[in-house]
């Protein structure tokens, strides 16, 4: 199970990039991938929409079942991952790159630290 | 919680094993459920199905009974010759679906879902003892614990299990059963499945199991799940009791009513008397999504017309394919409907399964 050191991660299993401009980019852990199996579909948000942190803002369905995908911050949808809804088996391949959901402008861009860092995610992950 | 002769098997290829009407069964392994499903429609699959009830239906009253309590009729089947078929209860429903395989004169092998063997099970036994039209002089048991099932389906799979077998598979046709040998091992093989591609289902002794599926193995037969065989099973259009089917569930109101043969039978009156306030469709849509299990079926005015009972997208096609209960008004080939897919309606049309045909 993949957990990049320089990612922050929400318990509900969700990624984040540290800021670059305000900027942040968001995804599903390798682990959660992997709990899910084979993804299928994926909705994404529409850009543009102000999501407060850990709202639900895309949904990622396996062959199994849909799962809510939250905001690990608040801030505005800035860009989607389009690619994604022809191609959502980039989620199982390559969770932290090509399998990336949407990028938000964080409201606060202190609030990142306020995160899980690589260490404590994988205690979460390891409680399932 | 119960294991197939192959659950080590299962385990030392990493399959995801999950509970499964009382089974510890792969849901799916490392490959995946897409590839999975893909292999059985451009190759060759094979599922470990050892979880399936197998009953002994024996007596001088085999057939008469049988003909009394399945809704198809085992009458029409020589000795080594199968049929789909279903158990009906005397409401307007059903228990079970079945395979009834005419072994010899007057003994039959039924093959029937793991989560309903007690049912399938009392209910037989039920009928045989009852005073009218019975008693029957048929005695039903469960001969489960001697066989493993295999089910190898897909294209290739006559061609890769032929080299195998001592049977030449050309000459079994649909729905036959033979008794052969594989590598030396008793197995019998029936050209059935439940994928809507070719292929046999191979009954084995316990203790052969896992060679034989060691040697489709290395025939480069894939090894699939659970979660693959239903998504098989829904793109060729197949009902999954439990789901599609149950107590309720009139099969004269489905795309199976032909199972349904005009002879005297138990609880044919009360199927017959229903009617088909609704009906059993297929449903494609047209909008992005998944019409999951449960999900409201909504007509054009967005008013509830049914329920979605399987859904998913088709790893082949891409389609988002499901089928549903809905009012007969709406059943129709080409009606116009959605699906309420988190709150919003999704645009469908009904489309009368098989959603693929090889």
């Amino acid at each position: 199970m993949k957990i990049p050191q320089e990612l922050r991660f929400a318990a509900s299993h969700e990624w984040a990039t540290e800021p670059a401009d305000g900027i942040v980019t968001v995804g599903i852990t390798d682990f959660a991938q992997d709990q899910l199996g084979d993804v299928v579909f994926v909705e994404l948000p529409e850009v543009g929409r102000t999501l407060a942190a850990g709202e639900a803002a895309a949904v990622v369905e396996s062959v199994k079942t849909a799962s809510d995908i939250n905001a690990p911050l608040a801030g505005e949808v800035v860009e989607v991952n389009g690619a994604l809804l022809d191609a959502p088996e980039a989620i199982n391949t390559d969770a932290y790159g090509e399998g990336w959901l949407f990028r938000l402008r964080v409201t606060d861009g202190d609030a990142w630290g306020g995160l899980l860092d690589a260490d404590a995610y994988a205690a979460v992950a390891e409680e399932g | 919680m119960k294991q197939t002769p192959l659950h080590d098997e299962h385990v030392a290829l990493n399959g995801r094993m999950v509970d499964f009407a009382g089974w510890r069964m792969p849901i799916q392994y490392p490959t995946g459920i897409p590839q999975e499903h893909l292999a059985v429609r451009q190759d060759a699959g094979v599922f470990d199905v050892s979880h399936m009830v197998q009953l002994r239906v024996l007596g001088p009253d085999a057939t008469a009974f049988l003909s009394w309590a399945t809704l198809n009729d085992p009458a029409k089947l020589r000795p080594g010759q199968g049929q789909y078929s279903m158990l009906q209860n005397d409401r307007g429903g059903l228990i079970d679906d079945l395979y009834v395989y005419r072994d010899v004169d007057e003994s039959f092998l039924v093959v029937a879902n793991a989560a309903n063997v007690d049912a399938v099970l009392g209910h037989l036994q039920a009928l045989v003892a009852a005073p009218t039209p019975g008693p029957f002089r048929v005695v039903v048991r469960d001969e489960s614990d001697a066989w493993a099932l295999l089910a190898v389906q897909g294209p290739s799979a006559a061609a890769k299990l032929d080299r195998l077998v001592d049977a030449d598979l050309t000459s079994i046709r649909k729905n036959r059963l033979v008794d052969t040998t594989l590598s030396g091992m008793p197995v019998r093989l029936a050209r059935t499945g439940y994928t809507g591609e070719d292929g046999f289902e191979i009954f084995c002794r316990p203790v052969d199991a896992a060679a034989v599926w060691r040697l489709l193995l290395e025939a480069e037969v894939t090894p699939c799940g659970l979660g693959a065989r239903d998504t098989l099973r829904l793109e060729a259009g197949f009902p999954l009791f439990g789901h599609e089917l149950d107590a309720s569930s009139n099969p004269l109101c489905t795309p199976f009513a032909w199972v349904v043969k005009d002879k005297p039978a138990f609880g044919l009156e009360a199927l017959r008397a229903g009617g088909c306030p609704r009906r059993l469709v297929g449903i494609v849509l047209e909008g992005r999504g998944i019409a999951r299990e449960g999900y409201r079926v909504l007509d054009e005015a967005g008013a509830e017309i049914g329920r979605v009972t399987s859904g998913t997208v088709s790893p082949l096609t891409r389609t988002s394919i499901a089928l549903a209960w809905v009012d007969a008004a709406h059943a129709d080939e080409g009606a116009r409907v959605a699906v309420e897919i988190r709150g919003q309606p999704v645009a469908a049309t009904v489309t009368p399964p098989p959603f693929y045909r090889p």
